[in-house]
Order: structure tokens, then sequence, then C-alpha cells
């Protein structure tokens, strides 16, 4: 997978005390996130590319060959329109 | 007391800032005896609501009405909505919408705009003859999107427009919409004295619906439709609110908190105010929360009932108006010892001779003549 994930329309990302965890929130509604996601999320900023927050992963958890579930996750939230991903030249 | 152990926080807070409306729609889900309830909150108690919300962990919150445009203090309540971490909806007609209010708007943060469809008849005929109302709505519906704001629609369907629902699906598309919401009116309130002019036919429900499934197929890669099915017809009972005091807390114009926006009619039952408690005893503590949560309260036939669970007893303002008991089965469940009521409605609605007094379109002196003449308000059957 080739490219930047950058927030889909609409979407926030944000950390929520009450739930204790990361959320997206969209129109009248949210989804609850688990760790993992929470941390792909984080760096999505549209900004980084997917090797990049792969890399930023690996050195944040001191883990190596996350870039499969990395991707697994991403293609699941664009295909949920979640993110979108920019490819070709970057901003 | 019957409520669940645990309660966790509300999703929603509902700020219904305003009942004032320069609209006059005939399903109006504003309570009948709205014009009663005139004082409005101060700007600064609702910024202390939407503080004590979020600390309560409140995540969206709505901005509706009446017509919330009314309020002037509006950007200044969805500024510190969005500056305490609410995604912040706001649910309009559009009128009175003007370019400088929705800049104001978007510097304030505001995340979503919700552009609805109101005065059924009038309105309707005005946007599907293409005049003022499609010119209205159009016009509004580019300067949310000219602003990055998705456009999102809501129309309300029932008798008098559900044989056009091609054209609205057509209609909004023209408009740019990129999500419409067709819902069946739900009788209550307003919609409830106007019952038998508004409910469709069974016939007319499936030829709309089948509509709409061939719209949504032609139209999927560019807008997202959603049909609500009345319960009625259907004759499922829905869990209403997603469950009492489980997703809402609506905070009325007037500071009134409830679990649902009509739950006010509710007799022997009490909903603190605003102005004299937190939120966070209003939902935890107050009995008004705690009466209907979970399943305790029931008795038969949802007491013994495999789906209590999944529908909750359906909605107890429907048991209360129909069966004359906010504790019954909502009379729309078959199994309801009322379901007679609702039967006999949906019969009446394919009757060709059936009999229909006038519309009543909602506006104050009609609230206050039918406030006038309810000496309780009454169980329509
Ligand atoms: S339903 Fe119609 S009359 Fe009632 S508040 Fe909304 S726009 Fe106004
Ligand atoms: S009897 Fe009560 S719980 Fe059972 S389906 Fe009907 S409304 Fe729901």
């Amino acid at each position: 997978m080739d490219g930047t994930p950058r927030l889909g329309h609409g979407f926030r990302f944000q950390w929520e005390p009450a739930q204790k965890c990361h959320v997206l929130l969209y129109p009248e509604g949210m989804i609850k996130l688990n760790q993992s996601g929470g941390e792909i999320l984080a760096r999505c900023d549209g900004q980084r590319d997917v090797a990049a927050i792969v890399a930023d992963l690996e050195a944040a958890f001191s883990a190596s060959g996350l870039r499969g579930d990395v991707e697994g996750f991403l293609a699941m939230a664009i295909e949920k329109r979640w993110l979108k991903l920019e490819t070709g030249a970057k901003a | 007391m019957n409520a669940p152990a645990k309660i966790g926080p509300p999703m929603w807070l509902l700020a219904e800032v305003t009942y004032r409306c320069p609209l006059h729609c005939v399903f109006c889900y504003n309570p009948v005896d709205f014009a009663k309830h005139e004082v409005e909150l101060s700007t600064d108690d609702w910024l202390r609501v939407l503080r004590e919300g979020r600390e309560l962990g409140a995540v969206q919150c709505g901005f509706s009405g009446g017509e919330p445009l009314l309020r002037d203090d509006l950007e200044i309540l969805i500024g510190e909505a969005r500056q305490l971490g609410y995604y912040t909806n706001l649910i309009t007609s559009g009128v009175g919408l003007t370019e400088a209010r929705l800049d104001a708007f978007k510097a304030a943060g505001l995340d979503h705009i919700q552009l609805s469809f109101q005065d059924s008849t009038k309105e309707i005929n005005d946007f599907l003859t293409h005049t003022r109302t499609f010119d209205l709505k159009q016009k509004v519906g580019e300067m949310i999107k000219a602003r990055g704001w998705p456009m999102v629609m809501n129309v309300v369907i029932h008798r008098l427009n559900i044989d056009h629902i091609g054209r609205i699906i057509e209609m909004a598309d023209a408009l740019g919409a990129e999500y419409l919401e067709l819902a069946n009116a739900q009788y209550y309130s307003w919609a409830l004295l106007n019952r038998d002019q508004l409910m469709p036919s069974r016939e007319q429900l499936r030829r709309a619906e089948a509509v709409t499934n061939e719209w949504k197929e032609k139209l999927a890669e560019r807008m997202r439709i959603l049909f609500v099915v009345p319960d009625y017809h259907e004759g499922k009972p829905k869990k209403c609110m997603n469950g009492w005091g489980n997703v809402f807390l609506t905070v009325t114009p007037d500071g009134t908190a409830l679990p649902c926006h009509t739950a006010r009619m509710l007799p022997g039952l009490s909903f603190p105010n605003v102005r004299d408690s937190s939120l966070r005893e209003i939902w935890h503590e107050s009995e008004g929360f705690n009466h209907y949560r979970g399943t305790g309260w029931m008795k038969k036939p949802c007491r013994d009932c495999d789906h209590k669970e999944e529908d909750l007893g359906g909605c107890r303002c429907q048991a209360y108006l129909l069966a004359g008991d906010a504790d019954a089965a909502d009379p729309v469940c078959p199994k309801s010892p009322h379901h007679e009521i609702v039967s006999a409605a949906l019969e009446n609605a394919t009757n060709p001779n059936r009999q229909t007094q006038p519309l009543i379109f909602r506006d104050p002196k009609e609230s206050r003549r039918l406030t006038r003449e309810a000496k309780t308000p009454s169980p329509t059957a």
C-alpha cells in the first residue's frame, strides 16, 4: 500500500476520557477504537505516508514486522471511509 | 428500584434551544402545549449545561428546536461546544440562514449541518414544483457545501408526499445531497393530532420503499439514502431512543431535562430542570431518568417476553398516548392488548371513504387553544 492516509470527510479523531479510549466521531455517531487502532489513526495526519506510519509505530513500540497489520487496519478503515488514501504527488 | 446497576454516560446532549419557529409543520415533534413553556434558558445557562454534559461524557451535541437559528447566541454555544470536544451538529430548516451566519458557525468549529425539510404540504409542493423552497434549499445547500460541510438532508415522509418520493430523491440529488434521510412521520404531538391525514396506507408505503430501493442502487456512488419505516406499519416496537436514559439527554428551551423530547407528556413523572440540578444528578439520580431504565418496570406481556431486551417494550409515550398507560406494551406490538387501536388506524388509512378533519398547523395560537381545551392530555384513539 502506497500513499498518505488522512481522516475522511466529517470524521474527527480524539481521546475520550469518559470512554478511556480513542474514538472517531462523525455525524450522529461514535466509533470506539481499540488501542492499536487508536495508535494507528493518531498517526494518520495527512503528512505521514504508510511507510512512515509503520516506521513510527515500530519505533514507538520497539517492534518490527508491523506492516501487514497496519495495512490490514488501514484497508478496513479506508473501506469504511474513516480514512482517505492520497496517492501520487505528496502535498 | 429497577434501574440497571451501572449507568453509562449519555452519548448525546440534545439542546433544543428554542421552541420558536417560523414554520408550522403538521408533524412537528414539539409538545402540543409548547407555547406555555416560553421562558428560555439564558446563554450562561446553556454554557453551563454544555460543560456539565461534556463532563458527564457526552460526545455528540445537537442543536435543534424549534428553529435554532432564532437564538442569536447560537454561534457562541456552538463555539463552546466545539471547544469542549463535542462533535457539533446543527439541525435546521435553513430558513433565515445567511452567508455571514454560516461563516460564524464555521469559525466556531461547527462540524455538521443537517438541512431538514419541513412544512410538509406547502414546502414540499413548492419544492417539487421548483419554486421558492427549492431555490431556498439550493442556495443554502450551496453555501453549506462551499464551506466544506457535507450536504445532509432530512425529509419527513407522510401520506401527503409519499407518492412523490422518487421526485424528492431526484431533487435531493440535484441539490448535491450526499446523505438523505427519508423519515416516516412518527405519531406524537402534532403528528398524532393529524394522524389520519398523515398516515400512508400499506400499499403507499410498499411502493415508496420499492422506488427508494431503485434510487438507492442508481445513486449508490454519490448519495446514501436511509428510509426509516414507521413502526405502525412494521408492527414492530422500536427500542425507543435506544433505551430510556441510555443514549440521549435532551434539554428543552425552558431547561427541563428529558430522556426523549416527547417524554414531558407522561403523567406522574417529574423531570428535573437544569436551573435546579446538575446534569450529573439529573442523569444518574433523578426519578424521571431512572423510572423506565432497563426492564424492571415492565408488566405483562413485556415482562415475560423474549424480546424485552431487544425493544425494551417500545415507546413509553406511544403506550401512554394510545393505551392510556405509560407502563403498557407499546400498542404497535401485536402482543399488546391495545394493538387494535393501531390496526384500526392502519385500516382507516386504506379506507377510500375515510373521514378526516382539516390539518392542524403547529403555531403558538393553536398551541394555546389546544392547551386550554385539553383538561387532561387526552389519549387519542
Ligand atoms: S418540525 Fe417544523 S414547526 Fe416543528 S420545530 Fe421543526 S421546523 Fe418548526
Ligand atoms: S410484548 Fe413488549 S417486549 Fe415483547 S415484543 Fe411486544 S413490546 Fe416488545
